[in-house]
């Protein structure tokens, strides 16, 4: 097939800004993952090739003690945000449309509609008011709070499109509720609680502004810690510890993606 | 023939909000029966059918399965399953685990199950299949393997919901045919709802027209085509010609009534008790045009030809009222009439019917 | 089970929903909305009290007499907000329109992998975008080595600019934007663009007269994205603006440090706060109207 010689789709400039639009994307990406291999130790004079600032990162104790805190906090957030945000899925999911419920849904969805700022400042206060000192208990009830949507939105998603038809198909077929909702339901809208796991995960390893308000010893995490690390100076082993993080959030998000392509394939 | 009664409906009513959408509804489904509810969107057809699985529960009345009252009953606990309208075929399993599903829940061995899945396969000429998933069937072969998933637990009855309607015409028609045979072989009474005549016309033992959330006529398909309990039936299945007409006299099932054309005659009536206004039901097909007119004659002018292929519809204008006359474009087209002709037309007394306004 | 314990069941599911975002999301910002009308604490913190001179703070100082002096340095922090958060919702929305129509009208194979690539590097944590951003247009860092290899003339350094903001929020939340634009823009019937051209529309007047109007529920959607992330930003006025380019986020930050003033900051997050429920019930409201006019 030939496009004709007047195609009305095409807008002279278009493809060109689109392409640049692509290179800017990804130019900042490369660039630090270019100059994570510069032997150098200022940022940006390339004098030759090493790998030296991985190793230099890996043994870094302090960043170790960030990821670690990191990890901790951001699995134990992920799987609260998704058991929370499924139970309420399936209830809101599977409602008629009552005050309560579209209520239900705004409070679910509350954290995505205020400022994160606001949202650090107001934890803080409520912490310093209750005495909770337990940095990780802070951090950890905070992150699930703000993880929740992101969980919540895929989950959701998945469960209206999703007709009724299955559930009721599975009781027909002599299944109790709970077994329509093992064999059934929680297998259809597997990929949707994946995703949602998937982005409550990385939102709260990327988390910034919460965790830095409530930042107290013992409880940096991996984004605070790099910040404290960028307010010293740019260093190529920053290089190298950013091109780690790059590599890990580009990984799980191919492997997010993926598997929810893969689902859409097979229920088509 | 006795036969077991195989569901029992007593009074059932059923309200959503201020809207009634079953009113005081009774019928009794023979065991082995195929038993179709018909009737158009929003009549109650499958708010009654989603009663009798268990996902629905009336506001009054009672349902019983095999004598025993199933209101307490979750739908998983009812020896009823359904042939969904979308199918609901679950996409994660293959056809085969689709077919076991019911098995497993019931606590069927393994031994067994894979037994009665390899049976049903076969059954609805599915086998090489089993290990394919719903999204690599065609419209047809879902159809099928829904069948079978209904039909492998053995249950008393089979609910089905519009599971034609998905369907293109061809396959739709051999999809009939096959849904008779399977009934007739497994024995099981099957509740099939729709809203297309043609197919409850052409697969029930019995029908049960619904419309405004009551039982309009319960009869077999010639009863409910030949002999229409109302308006509304006579209206819903099939084409005819409904004519004012004055009623004379009541006898029995007998009127005597005078036509708009000034005829008088004396036909099947339902519903009437004495003179008054009333309804003549004609069918297009039941009126001869021209020669074969005989009977009462009348004169006509032809206002509108529609050419359909097997068929030609006419409308014709006999005093002012319009006709529409149906033809069989049998062995020759020598008997075509052109608009502006006139012509005669007549009809058999025994062929009309006398219904209440 | 009876049916009134699945319908009791059905509610049970949203309490630990509702317990969580009580604890953490309101009542803590009803806290803070009481905080700001609280007295400020002596070493941080606060003590509980009614007046609103942490409001008051906002516009005026106390002056060497005691008398309030109007001072318009918070207005303008304010102002330079509310102007990076337009700035950067109008870069946005100007850039995804033709992002989104190329993707939208490429091919069919492509087009999943050109919206992951959009996606992409929104998964990657702020804080190292924003540290690239650093790297480039720092000292002696590309965007320099290029303009000078322009032919360029001497520059002190591109970082701490208004432009260095806007390229780094634009980064940010750009994919905010071009994700419901393209949504918009592929459910466009391409027998409308054949409409327009039958009637004697040009490819401008398409755009204007069809593609754009049709697009702008998308264009709505991600401006509201874009925006309220934007204006409570903090990453990119303290690292990009380099403490000249205070913005709402970075000011709530410092008064919340020790020895500062936290019923000021508390005023500040309320206001960052009203300026964004503004925004989402002004959009609430265009969403009802459009619902209303879809209606027959």
């Amino acid at each position: 097939m030939s496009a004709p010689a007047h195609d009305i789709r095409r807008y002279p400039g278009a493809r060109l800004v689109t392409a640049v639009f692509f290179l800017w994307l990804y130019l900042p990406i490369a660039v630090v993952i270019w100059f994570s291999f510069n032997e150098n130790r200022l940022v940006s004079v390339w004098t030759g090739f090493s790998t030296q600032w991985y190793a230099a990162a890996l043994q870094n104790k302090a960043l170790m003690d960030a990821l670690r805190v990191s990890l901790t906090v951001a699995v134990i957030a992920t799987i609260g945000a998704t058991a929370i945000a499924l139970m309420a899925a399936m209830v809101l999911s599977r409602a008629p449309s009552k005050r309560i419920y579209k209520l239900s849904e705004a409070v679910v969805n509350l954290p995505l509609m205020l400022p994160e700022i606001v949202v650090a400042v107001a934890v803080l206060i409520l912490f310093s008011q209750l005495g909770i000192a337990n940095g990780m208990v802070k951090l950890t009830l905070a992150h699930t709070a703000f993880c929740t949507p992101f969980a919540f939105l895929p989950i959701r998603a998945r469960l209206q499109g999703m007709s009724r038809d299955f559930e009721e198909a599975a009781q027909d077929l002599y299944a109790t509720p709970l077994t329509a909702f093992r064999r059934v339901t929680l297998p259809m809208i597997a990929p949707g609680v994946f995703a949602g796991a998937m982005l409550a995960f990385v939102m709260s390893m990327d988390d910034f502004i919460t965790s830095n308000m409530l930042n107290s010893g013992g409880s940096t995490t991996l984004p605070v810690y790099i910040f404290s690390l960028i307010k010293r100076g740019t260093t190529p082993e920053l290089n190298a510890i950013s091109t780690l993080m790059i590599l890990v959030s580009l990984a799980i998000a191919t492997i997010a993606l993926a598997m929810s392509a893969r689902a859409m394939r097979r229920d088509l | 023939m006795a036969r077991g009664k195989a569901v029992e409906v007593y009074n059932v009513s059923k309200r959503f909000g201020s809207y009634q959408a079953l009113d005081q509804v009774s019928f009794t489904i023979h065991e082995n029966e195929f038993f179709t509810l018909l009737g158009p969107s929003g009549c109650g057809k499958t708010t009654l059918l989603r009663m009798i699985a268990g996902f629905e529960s009336p506001s009054e009345g009672a349902i019983l399965l095999n004598g025993a009252e199933i209101e307490t009953l979750p739908p998983h606990r009812r020896r009823v399953n359904t042939v969904f309208q979308s199918y609901a075929l679950f996409p994660h399993m293959t056809l085969a685990q689709n077919i076991a599903f019911g098995l497993e829940n019931l606590g069927w061995d393994r031994k067994r199950r894979e037994a009665r899945v390899a049976e049903m396969l076969e059954l609805v000429h599915m086998t090489q299949f089993a290990a394919r998933r719903p999204a690599q069937l065609s419209g047809g072969q879902r159809q099928r393997i829904a069948l079978a998933r209904a039909l492998a637990p053995e249950p008393q009855v089979l609910l089905l919901d519009e599971p034609l309607s998905a369907l293109d015409l061809k396959l739709r028609q051999a999809m009939r045919d096959e849904l008779r045979s399977l009934q007739k072989k497994t024995g099981i009474t099957f509740i099939f709802v729709t809203h297309d005549q043609e197919e409850a016309l052409d697969m029930s033992d019995r029908i049960c027209v619904l419309g405004e959330g009551r039982i309009q006529q319960l009869g077999t398909p010639a009863e409910i085509y030949e002999d229409p309990e109302n308006r509304f039936v006579a209206d819903f299945i099939g084409e005819t010609n409904f004519l004012a007409a004055e009623v004379l006299s009541v006898e029995g099932d007998m009127a005597r009534i005078r036509t708009p054309f000034g005829l008088e005659i004396t036909a099947r009536q339902k519903g009437l008790t004495g003179p008054g206004p009333a309804t003549l039901s004609l069918r297009p097909e039941k009126i001869g045009m021209q020669s074969q007119a005989d009977g009462h004659v009348l004169q006509g002018t032809v206002r509108g030809r529609n050419y359909m292929g097997g068929f030609t519809h006419y409308t014709v204008d006999v005093a002012g009222q319009p006709l529409r006359v149906s033809r069989r474009n049998a062995l020759s087209h020598a008997e075509s009439f052109e608009p502006g002709q006139t012509v005669s037309l007549g009809f058999r007394e025994d062929s009309a019917r006398v219904l209440a306004q | 089970m009876t049916r009134a314990a699945l319908k009791s069941f059905r509610l049970w599911g949203l309490v630990p929903a509702w317990a969580l975002m009580g604890l953490t999301l309101i009542i803590p910002v009803a806290i803070v909305a009481g905080v700001s009308l609280a007295d400020r604490g002596p070493y941080g913190g606060f003590n509980w009290a009614l007046n609103v001179s942490s409001y008051r703070e906002i516009l005026f100082t106390m002056g060497w007499t005691d008398e309030l002096e109007f001072d318009p340095k918070y207005l303008v922090i304010i102002g330079r907000t509310l102007a990076y958060g337009l700035a950067t919702t109008a870069i946005c929305m100007a850039l995804s329109v033709p992002v989104a129509y190329v993707i939208a009208n490429a091919r069919e194979n492509w087009k999943p992998f050109l919206v992951y690539l959009v996606t992409l590097p929104f998964w990657v944590s702020m804080i190292v975008r924003v540290y690239a951003w650093l790297i480039i247009l720092g000292n002696e860092g590309l965007a320099e080595k290029t303009w000078k290899f322009f032919g360029g003339g001497d520059v002190d350094t591109f970082l701490f600019t208004p432009g260095a903001m806007l390229t780094g929020m634009v980064y940010s939340y750009i994919p905010l934007m071009v994700l419901p634009v393209y949504a918009a823009i592929e459910k466009l019937d391409p027998a409308l663009l054949e409409a327009s051209h039958d009637l004697y529309g040009n490819r401008w007047t398409t755009l204007r007269r069809v593609i754009l109007p049709l697009t702008w529920p998308g264009l709505a959607a991600g401006a509201i994205l874009v925006f309220v992330p934007a204006i409570g930003t903090v990453l990119e006025p303290m690292l990009l603006g380099g403490g000249k380019q205070m913005m709402m986020g970075t000011l709530i930050q410092t008064q919340f440090g020790g020895g500062r003033n936290w019923p000021f900051g508390a005023a500040i997050a309320m206001v960052l706060m009203a300026m964004v429920v503004i925004v989402l019930v002004l959009n609430a409201r265009r969403a009802a109207a459009i619902a209303r006019e879809m209606e027959p």
